[in-house]
């Protein structure tokens, strides 16, 4: 029992890496994928190639791989550049997420009706106001599932920063499995991991809840 | 309403629009009076929409012009007036949609404030003693906090005509409001209409309803493909038509 606790301890202390992580991300992330939107859904023709090369490349590419870029790639690319291993796999993170939120958040912004720009127009309400106040309030409601679903996975997705050797839970727990063969931490970073996808979905159920008011 | 002043407040002429290669608008010319009410009737896909939606700037027209009170918002002597001279002077303009558009994340009376707050800049207290008043008017105030996805089809309509009041516009323009709705639910639409035709409240009202535009019309304007065939009084435009197209169109809609 005792045996457990400690590495239960253990592996928790790796949980911090993965909590930075995960909150680091989506605190990037989610703003970044709301401007992408805003540049997919402009009229730029610049803004719309730009954005498009965005989100094809990180979207077609292995998250692993994106890693591995950015700490051992850029440094190469850009002389006298130095990450180090955690800001290299939040940067990654927050540029992959970003570029799924984008199209989350397009989709979203796209699917609101045309009728809500027309009223909005002939009321003399501006492009800002209309998208303020009108457009993006209820997006926020349409993109909840599919965000809620993205941040499931990015709990999960921080168990790749294993391969830079960022003492997160998953690496926590490996240790010990290599030491006295065992493999109750596995275990025991499962339930971890479950635990907290549960209160991310609880926090997603009780905001879906919020938005239930209208429709 | 004779007996209102009878300065103009809408003026087109020779109003084209093009849809790519659809021809949509073939030249249209009308005049809208202070506190005249006209409807336009015709056939789907006449082009009378698409009036209404160049009025208010919905839809850029390619030729003619349209003056809002004495101001263009289409000239072609004056090819680049500026987005927000355009959105000034359609301020004058109020309008109602066939699908309402309300906003859904708004109760009744937030969607009756919403342009009162942010574009007229009103003091929130104001706009909503305001607010109030104009869902009295229509008659749900006790629908006030009210999303719409509760409320019938004609209570919708009848909150996105109080929205549009709101604003307090000179020149209401309703295109096809009773289209989407229930039977049963038309009458209560037509009955605030027709209050706002007693208040000598200008409108251009596109429409199916025959009885009703002949009812509360100055001017009755028909078109057909794209042209105004004909723009007359409800008598003479219901009872002797100059046109056999309008006939036989009346015939099947009585």
């Amino acid at each position: 029992m005792e045996y457990l606790l400690q590495s239960t301890g253990y592996i928790l202390q790796g949980g911090s890496v993965t909590i930075r992580l995960f909150f680091l991300t989506l605190l990037c992330s989610l703003p970044l994928g709301f401007l992408g939107a805003m540049a997919k859904t402009s009229k730029s023709r610049a803004l719309h190639i730009l954005m498009e090369s965005y989100t094809s490349i990180v979207r077609g590419t292995p998250l692993l791989l994106q890693i591995f870029f950015v700490y051992y790639g850029l440094p190469l690319l850009i002389p006298g550049l130095r990450l180090d291993r955690f800001t290299a796999a939040a940067l990654t993170f927050i540029l992959n997420y970003g570029a799924y939120f984008t199209e989350i958040f397009r989709g979203g912004i796209q699917s609101i009706e045309r009728g809500q720009y027309e009223a909005s127009k002939v009321l003399g309400m501006s492009y800002t106001q209309t998208m303020v106040r009108i457009i993006l309030p209820q997006t926020i409601k349409r993109v909840l599932p599919p965000v809620a679903n993205e941040s499931i996975t990015l709990v999960k997705d921080t168990a790749l920063v294993v391969v830079l050797g960022i003492g997160d839970i998953l690496r926590n727990s490996k240790e010990i499995v290599a030491r006295d063969f065992t493999i109750s931490p596995f275990i025991i970073a499962a339930i971890i991991y479950l635990g907290m996808n549960y209160l991310v979905v609880l926090f997603f159920k009780r905001l879906e809840e919020r938005y239930a008011v209208y429709e | 309403m004779q007996y209102m002043s009878r300065s103009t407040v809408i003026e087109v002429k020779g109003l084209h629009k093009a849809f790519g290669k659809l021809e949509v608008l073939k030249g249209i010319d009308l005049t809208v009076s202070k506190g005249e009410v006209i409807s336009i009737i015709g056939p789907s896909g006449s082009g009378k929409s698409t009036l209404l939606r160049c009025l208010i700037h919905l839809e850029k027209a390619e030729r003619g012009s349209i003056l809002i009170e004495g101001r263009p918002i289409l000239d072609p002597d004056h090819p680049h007036i500026s987005e927000s001279e355009i959105r000034t002077r359609c301020k004058k303009l109020g309008m109602v949609f066939q699908n309402f558009n309300l906003y859904p994340h708004k109760s009744a009376l937030e969607n009756v404030i919403e342009a009162p707050l942010v574009v007229a800049k009103k003091p929130r207290q104001e706009a909503i003693r305001a607010g109030e008043q104009q869902l009295e008017k229509v008659g749900l105030s006790d629908k006030r906090d009210t999303y719409p996805c509760h409320l019938s089809g004609g209570q919708k309509q009848r909150v996105a005509i109080a929205r549009a009041l709101a604003m307090e516009p000179d020149i209401l323009l309703f295109d096809e409001p009773t289209s989407a709705l229930d039977p049963e639910l038309i009458g209560e639409v037509l009955a605030v209409i027709k209050d706002l035709v007693k208040e000598h409240m200008t409108m251009v009202i596109v429409t199916h309803e025959m009885s009703f535009a002949r009812e509360v019309s100055d001017k009755i304007v028909f078109m057909d493909d794209g042209v105004i065939l004909e723009s007359a009084s409800p008598e003479k435009l219901f009872n002797d038509p100059d046109h056999p197209r309008i006939r036989s169109f009346l015939q099947k809609m009585l």
